[in-house]
Order: structure tokens, then sequence, then C-alpha cells
């Protein structure tokens, strides 16, 4: 658990409307099925990562042992126990995209963002990190920005990408070569 | 090659918007009703005789599958589709839910109808959270139209969805694990027996499906079990999306026949092996789970369950992951070594140690700190694992490293001599 933590945590408006929906998706009496909506709606709430507090109300709100959560923030990567950048740059270096140079977006990034990931960095604009396959492996290599995927990646694209972050540039998600989701790119059919 | 009027995905690539009316247009929901009044055992029959197995990886029969749900339980039954697509190499699950959605809600609603479920939930993987909205919007279509809800499409029935978002881990993709997960817990698979279609989601009847093999359900009901077994052979029928990834000119998702030979597949499809077929060294068929063939068995394997398990690999997802000449197939498999480390639940002893010693070993071997006793002792290991776990993740673990040195020892261990690998 971080040792930066902010005092305490409730939802506010939108939150509760969210978990309220969220809520309705279980039956009465298994509220414990929405501990995972709810870490979301949290961890959203609380820019991108869940402190104590935000853990300890999810744990009150669904009458959960506080540990019984915990288990559940511990055992899901999604979940993020320290603070974040305001765009968390998930970088997929398993196998398909190793295979398509995942390496050189991990260059990019370190060279861009920061040399450790995990550091939070360019005044809270950046952080990022090496995560597992996040299922686009034709359009590889890729990353995640927040909820949304980059794709056909290169060193150079993905160099952009990040400037353009910085400059407060707009930018195009999925394929940065143009591509219309996972159809080969030649391929005509 | 696979006529585009047998396509079932005509939307794969989203040239079209998923919207319910664009989804009219393409036949979806086109008298579902008359296919429910058919009866639910003529709806297993009809899975049954087209030979579907299940797309998630494990091939079992759905039409079996789903006649293992009790007809006169007292607890409610459920339908739970299994869109934690995380096998690498493999995404075609979230091409359907992105770009056609309602093909898999309408399979929902006649999938939930033949095993009597009148709740339905879809657990999508956290990281597809775009498209986890697109499936929400959808839904909500459904909704709004009468198609499903009280009495769907008028037939009676009432069918509820509701769509759960994981949290990243990859382990949910177990049938067992997933349905822990929508419990509220840490996704950890349950011993089986029960199985289940006895005792699943809140301790009631529940069959598990795949995206892809609840999203051909409509299709095949309504073009008949005999269209859909009149592709590729005799218990490997239908069509498949394959996933082709790595050292090829043109990766993309693609519908084709299953059986088709593979390279015809990345021929036609992918625009061929980078520097040509020749150049290939390897290829994973069917996700980093099955073992790699070398490209002697590729050169002529046929792309169906039974024939890459005659070639000691698997079909898996179907996710063909090609490496070419380059391609340093220790440190591949090491990656994918790591992966599993990474993706163990820690439950099972033999997984939780074994994956992480075995990922150490092949980084030692990946830098030519190793010998043929190192390797010896490491494909012991694999064999301990290899069925010593409560889930199949140990021998998911397992298989890639033993189909390693299966095809390739005598060029590891002369690379080894050589001092070829190291840094």
């Amino acid at each position: 658990m971080s040792s930066i933590q902010n005092d305490n945590f409730s939802f506010d408006e939108k939150s509760q409307g969210l978990a309220k929906i969220a809520l309705a998706k279980y039956p009465n009496d298994r509220k414990q099925s929405a501990v995972m909506p709810f870490l979301d709606i949290a961890q959203r709430q609380n820019g991108g990562w869940l402190s104590q507090p935000s853990i300890e109300y999810v744990a009150e709100q669904l009458e959960m042992p506080f540990i019984k959560v915990w288990e559940v923030v511990t055992f899901y990567t999604m979940y993020n126990t320290k603070p974040v950048g305001k765009n968390f740059v998930q970088v997929c270096t398993t196998t398909p995209c190793w295979l398509r140079g995942s390496e050189n977006i991990v260059k990019a990034c370190k060279e861009i963002i920061s040399e450790n990931q995990c550091d939070v960095a360019h005044n809270n604009l950046f952080s990022w990190m090496e995560v597992e396959c996040l299922g686009a492996c034709v359009n590889a290599p890729m990353i995640q920005i927040n909820d949304d995927f980059y794709e056909d990646l290169d060193y150079e694209s993905t160099k952009n990408i990040l400037q353009s972050l910085i400059d407060n540039k707009p930018l195009k998600i999925g394929s940065q070569i143009g591509r219309l989701g996972s159809r080969g790119a030649n391929n005509a059919q | 090659m696979l006529s585009n009027k047998d396509k079932i995905f005509t939307n794969l690539y989203g040239e079209e918007s998923f919207e319910l009316k664009m989804a009219y247009v393409r036949g979806d929901w086109d008298n579902t009703k008359a296919l429910m009044q058919k009866g639910s055992s003529w709806i297993i029959d009809e899975i049954k005789n087209s030979q579907l197995r299940g797309r998630g990886g494990a091939g079992f029969p759905t039409g079996l599958k789903w006649s293992f749900m009790p007809k006169d339980s007292e607890k409610s039954n459920y339908l739970v589709v299994n869109a934690d697509e995380s096998e690498p190499g493999t995404c075609k699950d979230r091409d359907m839910i992105r770009n056609d959605p309602h093909k898999l809600i309408e399979g929902c609603l006649l999938a939930s109808f033949a095993i009597g479920a009148h709740k339905c939930y879809i657990y999508i993987r956290g990281e597809y959270f775009n498209e986890s909205v697109v499936l929400e919007k959808a839904v909500a279509e459904a909704y709004a139209a009468g198609l499903i809800g009280k009495n769907a499409c008028e037939s009676g029935w009432d069918l509820d969805i509701y769509i759960h978002r994981g949290a990243g881990a990859y382990i949910c993709g177990e049938e067992t694990a997933l349905l822990e997960s929508l419990e509220g817990k840490k996704g950890q698979p349950r011993l089986k027996p029960p199985f289940p279609a006895n005792k699943g989601l809140y301790g009631s009847p529940t069959t598990v499906n795949n995206v892809e093999t609840i999203a051909v359900v409509p299709t095949i009901l309504r073009r008949g079990a005999n269209w859909f077994s009149s592709f590729g052979r005799e218990k490997n029928t239908g069509t498949k999306v394959f996933c082709i990834s790595g050292h090829v000119n043109n990766p993309c998702n693609v519908e084709e026949e299953m059986s088709i030979p593979l390279k015809e597949l990345i021929d036609k499809h992918a625009g061929g092996v980078i520097g040509g077929w020749d150049n290939l060294k390897a290829i994973i068929p069917g996700g980093s789970s099955v073992p790699m063939i070398p490209k002697s068995v590729c050169d002529d394997v046929l792309m169906d369950f039974d024939s890459l398990v005659a070639a000691k690999s698997g079909l898996g997802t179907a996710a063909v992951i090609v490496m070419d000449q380059s391609t340093d197939l220790v440190k591949a498999i090491a990656r994918i070594a790591r992966f599993y480390k990474h993706e163990s639940c820690g439950q099972c002893t033999p997984c939780r140690e074994g994956t992480g010693w075995m990922w150490r070993i092949l980084e030692k071997i990946a830098i030519g700190n190793s010998s043929s006793a190192e390797i010896d002792k490491l494909l012991d290991v694999t064999k301990q694992i290899e069925g010593h776990t409560i889930c199949a993740l140990g021998d998911a673990a397992a298989w890639p490293i033993q189909g390693l040195f299966r095809h390739f020892r005598d060029e590891i261990e002369e690379n080894l001599k050589k001092g070829n690998y190291v840094a």
C-alpha cells in the first residue's frame, strides 16, 4: 500500500449513480459480486488508483471485511495501489508484441516518460509500465493509455503519441498505420 | 477459401456500424421467435448435429455441454459468456464484440432458452473498456426493441443480460475462476467435480461458453446444422476466426473454413511469412498455451483440433503466432514462461513455484549460462507440473517449453556449446 494516502473517501454523485447501476446487476443477496465494479468506480474517481480509505469505503458499502476487498485489489492487475500518471501508459511486451518490436516501444517510453516504469513523471502527466498481453495481437505492438488502445506502433509513432500528450495535441486511437480494425493492411477483401 | 456468402461475421472489421439497425440488415434477429418455437431440444440437437466445438480453447462439443444442464433444477440456471479473452495471440472475441455484438446477444437468448436460463452474464476482460461500452449499448438497444428482457422476441421467454468487467487476470478465462471472480472473489479455479452444470454461479447450474461459440449459434440455427458441418472435416466442422500475428507481412483476423491448411491460411490472408515461406522457423498455432511446431510440420498441417493434436500441438483459440528464422526461440518461450509466472493464481504449489522456476531457467539458457543436464532437469520439472494442478494453467505453462525442446533441442544445445547465446 502506498505511503501517500488521502484522508477520506466517499462516492461523489456520478460514482453513486454508477454504483447503483452496478449493484442492480446482481441478486440482492449477492452484493459481493459488485466488488469489482465498485473498485473500478472508486479508482476512476480517485484519479486512477485506490487509496486505503477508498478500499475501506468499498468494503463498507458492500458489507465486506476489508481483507476480502484487499484480496481482490491485490489479485487483479488493473487495480493500482499507488498513484499513476494522468496518462497511464501500459506497454504490452508479451511474445506476439515482442516479435513485432515491443522493445522499441519500451525504449520510447523510457526516453520520453521515465527511465523506470511506474515513476510518475512530467508533473503528473505520465507513468508507464510493462504489462502482459492486452488482446490486440494482430495489431502488435500496441499500448493502452487509460481506456484506449494505440496499435500498429513503432518507435517513432510511439514517441509521436507521447509527445502529443506533452503538447496537449489530439490523438487518434486504434491503428497508427490507418488500417481498419484487424483487417490485413494490404487486404482489400 | 471461404466465400463471403458463407461468412458468419460479415462485419468483423467494422466497416459498418455495430448498431441494431445495421445488425438487422446483416440478418441478425430475423424471426428469432420462430427458432425458439421449435423448442429447446431442437436447438440442442441442431447444435449437436452441427458438431460445433467450443471456441475458447478446449474444443468441447457445445451441444453435449448444453445437454448436461438439469431441466428441473429448483435453482435458476445461468448462462455465462466468457469474454475474458487473454490468451496471448488471441484477439477475435474483441472484434465480434465491438463490431458485431448483436450476433452474440441473439446467441445469448437462444443458448439461454436452450439450457433453461433466464439470466446471462457476459464477463469481459477489463482492458476491453471501449468494447464493453459498445456491448452495453447493444444490450440496451436489444432491451429497448423487446428482443431481450421480459417476453424476449415475443417468445414468452424472459432473459436478462448483464455485463461484468474483469480487472486484469488471465486465470479468469478458466471457467470456474471466472465464476469465483463474478462472485466478487479472487479468481482462483475451483476443484471439479462438481462441474458448473451442477454447481456453478451462486451454486446454481451454469453453462460457461466462449463468445465465438455463442455468437455462431443463431447462424447455425438459421442455415442449418448441415450447412455448418459442410465446412472442415468430421468432428472439426464449421467456420472459424483465426488470428494471425507475428512475422507475417499482413497480420490480421480472418474467418475461414476449419481444417484449412496452415500454409494456405498464412499465404492467402496474412500476405505470407516475412521473407517467404522458407524463412519460417516455427509457429505456435493456437495461442501461447500450445506447443510450437517447426516449419516441416507447418508445411502441410491442417488447422483443426484433431490434425494439430496429431502434430503434438493444439488448435486452442486458433491464434497463429508466426516466428521467422530471425527469432530467438528460447527468448520467445522465456517470455511466454514469464507470462505464466505472472498469471499463476498461486493456489497450487507446482504452478506457483514451478512457473517462476521454469522462467528463470529459460532466461539462463537464453544467455548461454546453462547445460544439457539443466535442460533435462527443466523438462523433468515440466512433467511434474503437467497434470498436477487444479486447472490447466500448469499444463499451459509446461507445454510450450516441451514443444521448444521437442523440436529444437539439438540446435539449442549446439548454440550453448558454441557460446552463441552469450549476451
